[in-house]
């Protein structure tokens, strides 16, 4: 569970995030809103690269602002980002082992936890070709590789399916689906898409300017009159 | 690609099998690199002059060089301008050292080494908090600072003090060489296999845990931080490896030279030596071996036919803007192609080349 009280992150005179409070409990969940209301920032807040101006952010009963960057992932907040970043002249097992060097586990089981989370996004016939020779689609699902292995705590998926086609993408939130049951991590999902968001997410919380205007049930969330004047427009995706 | 169930069970007992350590390829390599050395230790000491032989110690010397820096800049991404002035720390703290104790001489390069490490990683302090442009002028900056420290201090000469220097400038004896090694020829091996050591040193890295932080520091640092990466310490690894190979390599510079002035170390040549690695190829181990060749051996050939070798700053200055246009990867990943597509012009058939060029490293 992570609970998230008057957060607030402000850039120069821009207000990113005002005074978020929201509480993500388990499973998958969806964070919704247009662009520039605050969901990346979140993340970044999530992962250290941002210092908020105020608020707190408890992550299974741990301070996760008071943490380094870097000892967050070793914690086990895991996070993919908008634009791809799995490294091309590094195989796929390297990719994902990287995450998980810092472990005090067996070099065996380091390389059973890798090659499983491979195996998780099915990419297991090609664990130690480079990156370099994979598709769009399959960069992304090294990414999600790299997201889930070990022991994640919190996995946050920053637009995973963006620009993959509808088969890619079905696949994708297939495997989002499953992260919590695989490995007993919460997920937070950002996305555009509504399908992927209401197929893949029990509950789901919607940003607006930097603040938090719903959330709740996925399917009650994306019927919010609130929610459908700032960012769904007139189409009511999960109708 | 992606056709596994997720709700089928998947072991990774009988799944893929990784590549082995010592595959054909990786035997492939260590023969062309054995040939090269038998090339090197036995034919080349035996046809050459010794005016050759000179530059090509130079060569090895500056070779170490050009592996450290590329590690900074191909490898992690930092581009450092202060490489020249850190090999001078190396020379000079060796001369000291030979000069003033009667250690062996692998010793001192050893000490030489770890000590200009400590220094160095104080030059990479500031890649700590800034990348690109700016690190270049502040790297660049602390080489002239470190020029100039070093041209009112003078190179050990044999002298008493601290500096070891000795102002009266007669009877300077000649900085010692090992027991072993002692006549051009046998200095020329010697430089090669302690070059071979540090690239050996180099090759471990690349292929290890900092070898992969680096790569994901150079790809992005907020990914790298997001897996769990201390960049911080990466970061001054990097430049402490860097340090620790050219200080050994200015340890073998006062032994080639015998003499050393502060003349020797311009500021302007860490830049040089920046454009070198850049065509040689920052991203392969014989990248830095061609950076070697051009930064040593050119001058000596153009010396040696009459042309000056000041043309190579314009010569350079066109090979890198070749390089960056063309060819990224540098000269060691674009002969081949060139050579394979020379010789199917020659012979009549085309090669398909890779669209993609590569940027793995390895001897």
């Amino acid at each position: 569970m992570i609970d998230v009280t008057d957060l607030t992150v402000k850039f120069g005179g821009v207000t990113s995030l005002d005074q978020m409070a929201v509480r993500f409990e388990s499973g998958t969940c969806g964070l919704i809103g247009p662009n520039g209301a605050g969901k990346t920032t979140f993340f970044n807040v999530l992962s250290g690269f941002v210092k908020p101006a105020g608020g707190t952010v408890t992550a299974f009963g741990e301070n996760l602002l008071g943490m380094a960057h870097f000892r967050r992932a070793r914690w086990g907040v895991r996070r993919t980002f908008q634009t791809e970043q799995a490294i091309e002249n590094l195989s796929i097992y390297d990719n994902v082992g990287m995450i998980h060097e810092h472990s005090k586990l067996s070099g065996n089981q380091r390389r059973d936890d890798v090659l499983g989370a491979i195996a998780i996004v099915g990419l297991q016939d090609h664990a130690y070709h480079k990156v370099a020779t994979l598709g769009a689609g399959d960069r992304r699902l090294v990414e999600l590789a790299r997201a889930i292995v070990g022991k994640p705590r919190l996995v946050l998926l920053d637009e995973p399916a963006a620009g993959l086609p509808d088969e890619e993408t079905t696949r994708m939130g297939q495997i989002i689906t499953a992260i919590p049951e695989r490995t007993g991590a919460l997920t937070i999902l950002v996305d555009h898409d509504m399908s992927l968001v209401s197929s893949c997410c029990q509950n789901t919380a919607v940003l607006d300017f930097g603040k938090l205007i719903a959330s709740g049930p996925t399917d009650q969330v994306l019927r919010d009159p609130n929610v459908v004047k700032a960012y769904l427009g007139t189409e009511n995706i999960a109708a | 690609m992606s056709t596994t169930e997720l709700s089928s069970s998947q072991t990774p007992a009988g799944g893929p099998v990784a590549p082995s350590r010592f595959g054909r390829g990786v035997q492939v390599r260590a023969g062309v690199v054995a040939v090269f050395l038998v090339v090197v230790l036995v034919v080349l000491p035996a046809v050459l002059s010794i005016y050759y032989i000179d530059a090509l110690t130079q060569v090895a010397v500056y070779s170490i060089v050009c592996v450290g820096l590329g590690v900074l800049v191909g490898r992690v991404g930092l581009v450092s301008l202060g490489q020249a002035a850190v090999l001078a720390i190396g020379a000079w703290i060796a001369a000291r050292l030979l000069f003033g104790t009667s250690l062996p001489y692998e010793v001192v390069l050893f000490c030489s080494g770890v000590l200009t490490m400590l220094l160095g990683t104080l030059v990479g302090l500031p890649a700590l908090r800034m990348r690109g442009l700016y690190l270049a002028l502040i790297t660049l900056m602390l080489a002239g600072a470190i020029t100039v420290v070093l041209a009112t201090l003078n190179f050990p000469n044999g002298g008493h003090s601290f500096s070891g220097y000795n102002g009266a400038l007669v009877h300077i004896p000649a900085i010692r060489r090992p027991g072993i090694a002692t006549s051009d020829p046998a200095f020329f091996r010697y430089s090669v296999i302690v070059a071979f050591v540090m690239f050996l040193l180099v090759l471990v890295h690349l292929k290890t845990r900092p070898g992969r932080a680096w790569a994901a520091i150079r790809q992005s640092e907020p990914a790298a931080l997001a897996a769990g990466i201390n960049t911080t310490l990466y970061k001054l690894w990097a430049f402490a490896l860097a340090s620790f190979v050219t200080g050994v390599a200015g340890g073998l510079l006062a032994g080639a030279a015998r003499y050393l002035y502060s003349i020797d170390f311009q500021t302007q040549d860490s830049i040089t030596l920046l454009a070198v690695v850049l065509m040689g190829g920052a991203y392969n181990l014989w990248g830095a071996v061609i950076a070697g060749l051009l930064f040593q051996l050119l001058p000596a050939v153009l010396n040696d036919v009459g042309v000056s070798p000041d043309w190579l700053t314009i010569l350079f200055g066109i090979g890198v803007l070749q390089v960056l246009t063309a060819a990224p990867t540098g000269i060691v990943d674009q002969l081949p192609k060139d050579l394979a597509r020379l010789f199917g012009f020659v012979t009549g058939r085309s090669r398909r080349q890779p669209k993609t060029a590569s940027v793995e490293g390895g001897l």
